[in-house]
C-alpha cells in the first residue's frame, strides 16, 4: 500500500532544486507520504517513478465505476477491515436476476415496479442499481434483445451473464451505452472474454472455484492490460461464501495481494430457495464486504431493510448523520399545536419524530443545528444552551405559524429553561420527557 | 500447497458465561475468534436467540407481532411457556413494561410476584429487562432478585447509577448482572470494572452496550461491538471479554417503518413481512458484530436468524 517517505525519496531525482516548494527532495517525499503534497508538483519525476508511485498508493481494493447514467455507482476503494477504522467507501450495488426465459410482458411490468423502489432518507435516495441478465440457452438473439429491452425501458445498470463469448458480444452491442459488467471470464474462455472486455472498455467479472484459480485469472487479465476486475469465488453456501469474503478483504488489506484486490460479486439468488432467506444472506454480504449482490427478485419488504442497512454500514463512523435545521410538521399541526424542540442528530430526529407521529397529536417539531450532536452532548458542549436555542427559535419563523408561546424542550436539557425563557420574549418553557418513549403520554396530557 | 486465508493472531477469548441455575441453564461465550471466523478459531457455544415477552399485554405492537401470540398475550407465564414449547426458546426475556412509572406503574411487589410465576413456568433461564428508569428499575430488580433467590436470573439494564444497589442484590441472591451503557467502549469497560470492584465476578456478567434499530443507530451499536470484540480478542483487554446481549426485537418493532401501513408507502410492501425482514436483517448485523444473546420477537424472524447461525456454523 502507501509507501514510506524514504521509499518515495528513492524514486525522486534527488537534485533538491526546490521547484516543488519544498527545500529538499526528502522533505517533498515526506510531505507526499503524509498526503500533504501532490506528486505533480515535481516537474522532474520520471514516468516510470510516477507509475510506481501511483501503483503503490492505489487503494488495496481496486475502485471502479459500474455502469453509466443515472444509476451508475462506485465500488471498491476499501482500505480497512472494520468500519470503525475508516469509512467503507463503495456500498455494494444491489441487483435482480432476469433470464432469457423470462416472459417479455411480465418483464416490462416488473421493470416499472422495480423503478418505483426508491426510498428517501436523511437526504439520500435509497434504491437498487442493477439488473443482471442471464443467458439461459445460448441464444444470442434473445440475449441481445433482453439486454436492449432492459437498457431501453429502465435506467438500471446491467450485468450480462453468459460464458459464451459470442452471446456476450451480442449482449454488449445491444447495451453498450449502459456500460454493462461482463460476467464471467472462466479458465475456459478467459482469453476471448478478456479481449472482449478490453476492446469494449468494460469491467469484467471472473469466476473460479478457489483463490488460486482467481489469482491465475486476474494475473492473466491484468497482464493483458485489464484493470477493472470483479471476483466470484463460486461459493454458494453461506459459510464458505462468508469465509471467502473475509479472505478476499484480508488478502487485499493485510497481504497487499493485488491479485485479489478487487471487489466481489455475490449471488444470494443462487444460495436460497426463497426471497426471505436471500434477504438475510444479502444482509451478511452488505456487512461483510461484497461489491455487487444479486437477488432473485425485488420486493419492497426485502429491499427496504437491505438499503437501510447498506446506508448505515457505509456511513462515516466518525461523523454523525444529521437532518436539516428547520420546522417540521407532524400530523398536520395548526396555530394551537404544541411546539417541541430538539437537535439535528439524525437519530434524535428519527426517534422523536416517530414518537410524535405515533402519538397522533398534531405538533410542530423545531430541529436545531447542533452539528449532529445529541441533546445531552450538545448541551454539554454548549451548543444546546438557552441563548443559542432562543436565538434559533426567534429566527425560525415558528411564531408566524402558532399563536401561543409555549415551547417544549427535551428533559435532558431541563436546565436551559430559564435562559430560554429570557431569550424568547413572553415564552413559557415546558420540560418534556427525558426518554422519547414518554413523548406520547406527555403530548396527550399537554393536549388534554 | 492449498491457499490459506490470512489469519489474525488472537490473544484473548470471550468468557464463558452460564445463566440460569439447576437444570435450567444456557451457556454462551468461550469464543476465541471473531464471530463465525471458524477457519481460525472456535465458537464452542453458538449465539442464542432469546425470545421476549412482556409482563403486560402490549399496547403498541403491530398486528403481525401480536398474531403468533394472541392466545397467550395477556397471560405472561403462558406466553413464556408457548415461546419455549412451540418456538424452542432457550432463554426467555421478560420486558418489565408494566413497571413503567409513566405508564401502568405496577407496584414493585406485584411485579416481583408475576416475575416469580414466569420463572416457575418455564424450564429455561430468564432475563428481566426494566424500563431504563433507574429508580424504579432498582427497586423492581432488587425485589425480583430476592423472591427468585438462587435462580441466577439476568437483571437488566444495570446502568452505572444503580450498579451498586442491583449489583449487591445480584451478589447476595446469586444472579447475573447485565451491565448497560450508552454506545461507548470506554463506558463499557468502566462499568465492568466498577461491578468487579463491587465483587460481581465476570462469570456473572453480561454486557448491553446498547442496541439500535435498523436505520435508528444500528451502525453505532455495530461498530462499538466490533471494537469491544477486537479489544477483547486481540488486545488482551479482559474487561472487554464479556458476552454481549442485544435487546433487538424491542428496537426494531418500535421503528415507524415496522408498522407503516402499505397504503401510506406502497413501495415498502406489507408491514408484517417488512418488519419480520427488518428484524432478521438487524439480527444478522448483530450476530456478525459479536452478539452472544440476541433478544427477538417474531417467530419467523427468529427462524431466519437461526438458519443463518446454522449455515454459518455448518461444516465446510
Ligand atoms: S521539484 Fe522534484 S527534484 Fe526538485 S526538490 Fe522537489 S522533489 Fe526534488
Amino acid at each position: 500500500m502507501a509507501l514510506t517517505g524514504i521509499q518515495i525519496f528513492k524514486l525522486l531525482p534527488k537534485t533538491n532544486c526546490k521547484e516543488c516548494g519544498h527545500p529538499t527532495c526528502l522533505a517533498f517525499a515526506m510531505a507526499l507520504a503524509s498526503g500533504k503534497a501532490e506528486l505533480a508538483s515535481c516537474p522532474y519525476v520520471s514516468d516510470e517513478a510516477k507509475d510506481q508511485l501511483a501503483e503503490a498508493s492505489a487503494p488495496p481494493v481496486r475502485p471502479m465505476q459500474i455502469g453509466a447514467g443515472d444509476r451508475s455507482f462506485k465500488i471498491g476503494g476499501e482500505t480497512v477491515l472494520f468500519r470503525h477504522e475508516k469509512t467503507f467507501l463503495g456500498p455494494p450495488g444491489i441487483g435482480v436476476l432476469v433470464s432469457t426465459d423470462t416472459d417479455e410482458g411480465t418483464l416490462a411490468e416488473k421493470l416499472k415496479v422495480w423503478d418505483t423502489f426508491q426510498f428517501e432518507r436523511v437526504g439520500f435516495n435509497l434504491r437498487p442499481e442493477l439488473v443482471a441478465i442471464k443467458d439461459a440457452n445460448g441464444d444470442s438473439g434473445k440475449f441481445a434483445a433482453l439486454a436492449k429491452k432492459v437498457a431501453d425501458e429502465s435506467n438500471f445498470c446491467l450485468v450480462l451473464m453468459s460464458e459464451d463469448v459470442g452471446v456476450m458480444k451480442a449482449g454488449i452491442d445491444a447495451s453498450i451505452d449502459r456500460k454493462p459488467v461482463i460476467y464471467a471470464a472462466t479458465k475456459d474462455n478467459v482469453d476471448d472474454m478478456g479481449a472482449l472486455a478490453k476492446e469494449k472498455g468494460l469491467p469484467l467479472a471472473i469466476k473460479a472455484d478457489d483463490m488460486d484459480g482467481l489469482m491465475e485469472l486476474t494475473g492473466k487479465l491484468t497482464g493483458m492490460g485489464l484493470k477493472d476486475l470483479i471476483l466470484d469465488s463460486n461459493s454458494r453456501t453461506v459459510r464458505r461464501a462468508f469465509e471467502d469474503q473475509i479472505c478476499l478483504r484480508r488478502e487485499a488489506i493485510m497481504k497487499k495481494n493485488r491479485a485479489l484486490g478487487f471487489p466481489a460479486i455475490t449471488f444470494p439468488c443462487e444460495m436460497a430457495d426463497n426471497l426471505d432467506k436471500e434477504t438475510v444472506i444479502a444482509s451478511m454480504f452488505i456487512a461483510k464486504y461484497a461489491g455487487i449482490i444479486i437477488l432473485s427478485d425485488f420486493i419492497g419488504e426485502s429491499l427496504f431493510p437491505l438499503l437501510v442497512e447498506r446506508l448505515n454500514i457505509y456511513t462515516d463512523p466518525q461523523r454523525p448523520m444529521t437532518v436539516e435545521q428547520g420546522i417540521y410538521e407532524i400530523n398536520g399541526p395548526d396555530e394551537n399545536s404544541p411546539v417541541c424542540i430538539t437537535t439535528n442528530f439524525a437519530l434524535t430526529y428519527f426517534i422523536v419524530s416517530a414518537e410524535i407521529d405515533a402519538s397522533r397529536v398534531p405538533s410542530w417539531l423545531l430541529i436545531m443545528d447542533t452539528e449532529g450532536l445529541s441533546v445531552m452532548t450538545a448541551w454539554a458542549a454548549g451548543k444546546f444552551v438557552g441563548d443559542a436555542v432562543g436565538i434559533f427559535v426567534n429566527k425560525s419563523g415558528i411564531f408566524d405559524k402558532v399563536k401561543h408561546k409555549k415551547l417544549i424542550i427535551p428533559g435532558y436539557a431541563a436546565s436551559i429553561s430559564g435562559d430560554l425563557e429570557e431569550e424568547v420574549k413572553d415564552s413559557e418553557v415546558l420540560i418534556g420527557p427525558r426518554d422519547a418513549a414518554q413523548i406520547t403520554k406527555f403530548l396527550k396530557e399537554f393536549g388534554g | 500447497m492449498a491457499f490459506e486465508i490470512p489469519k489474525i493472531h488472537y490473544t484473548g477469548k470471550i468468557k464463558e458465561i452460564t445463566i440460569g441455575a439447576g437444570d435450567k441453564t444456557a451457556t454462551v461465550g468461550g469464543r476465541d475468534c471473531y464471530p463465525f471466523h471458524l477457519f481460525e478459531g472456535n465458537m464452542p457455544h453458538e449465539p442464542i436467540i432469546a425470545m421476549e415477552i412482556w409482563d403486560m399485554e402490549p399496547d403498541t405492537w403491530p398486528e403481525a407481532a401480536i398474531e403468533p401470540f394472541k392466545d397467550v398475550i395477556s397471560d405472561p407465564p403462558a406466553w413464556a411457556k408457548k415461546c419455549v414449547e412451540e418456538y424452542g426458546a432457550r432463554i426467555i426475556v421478560v420486558q418489565l413494561k408494566s413497571t413503567d412509572p409513566n405508564g401502568e406503574d405496577r407496584p414493585v411487589d406485584e411485579a416481583a410476584d408475576l416475575a416469580k410465576k414466569i420463572v416457575d413456568a418455564v424450564p429455561v433461564p430468564v432475563v428481566f429487562w426494566g424500563t431504563a428508569i433507574n429508580e424504579k428499575d432498582e427497586q423492581v430488580l432488587k425485589k425480583i432478585a430476592e423472591v427468585c433467590e438462587g435462580e441466577n436470573l439476568s437483571l437488566s439494564p444495570v446502568e452505572e447509577a444503580i450498579h451498586k444497589g442491583v449489583g449487591a442484590s445480584a451478589l447476595g441472591y446469586k444472579h447475573t448482572v447485565v451491565a448497560s451503557t450508552p454506545i461507548d467502549i470506554n463506558l463499557v469497560k468502566q462499568l465492568n470494572i466498577l461491578l468487579g470492584n463491587l465483587g460481581v465476578q465476570d462469570e456473572h456478567l453480561l454486557v448491553d452496550s446498547t442496541t439500535g434499530g435498523l436505520g435508528y443507530g444500528i451502525e453505532y451499536a455495530y461498530s462499538v461491538m466490533e471494537r469491544i470484540t477486537q479489544a477483547g480478542l486481540t488486545q488482551e483487554d479482559d474487561k472487554l471479554q464479556i458476552p454481549i446481549i442485544n435487546n433487538l426485537g424491542n428496537e426494531i418493532w418500535k421503528c415507524k417503518e415496522a408498522s407503516l401501513p402499505k397504503e401510506e408507502m406502497p413501495t415498502m410492501g406489507e408491514p408484517g413481512r417488512r418488519a419480520i425482514l427488518m428484524e432478521a436483517v438487524g439480527a444478522v448485523c448483530y450476530l456478525l458484530a459479536g452478539s452472544d444473546i440476541l433478544i427477538m420477537r417474531h417467530p419467523e424472524s427468529i427462524k431466519l436468524a437461526r438458519e443463518m447461525i446454522n449455515d454459518l456454523m455448518a461444516e465446510n
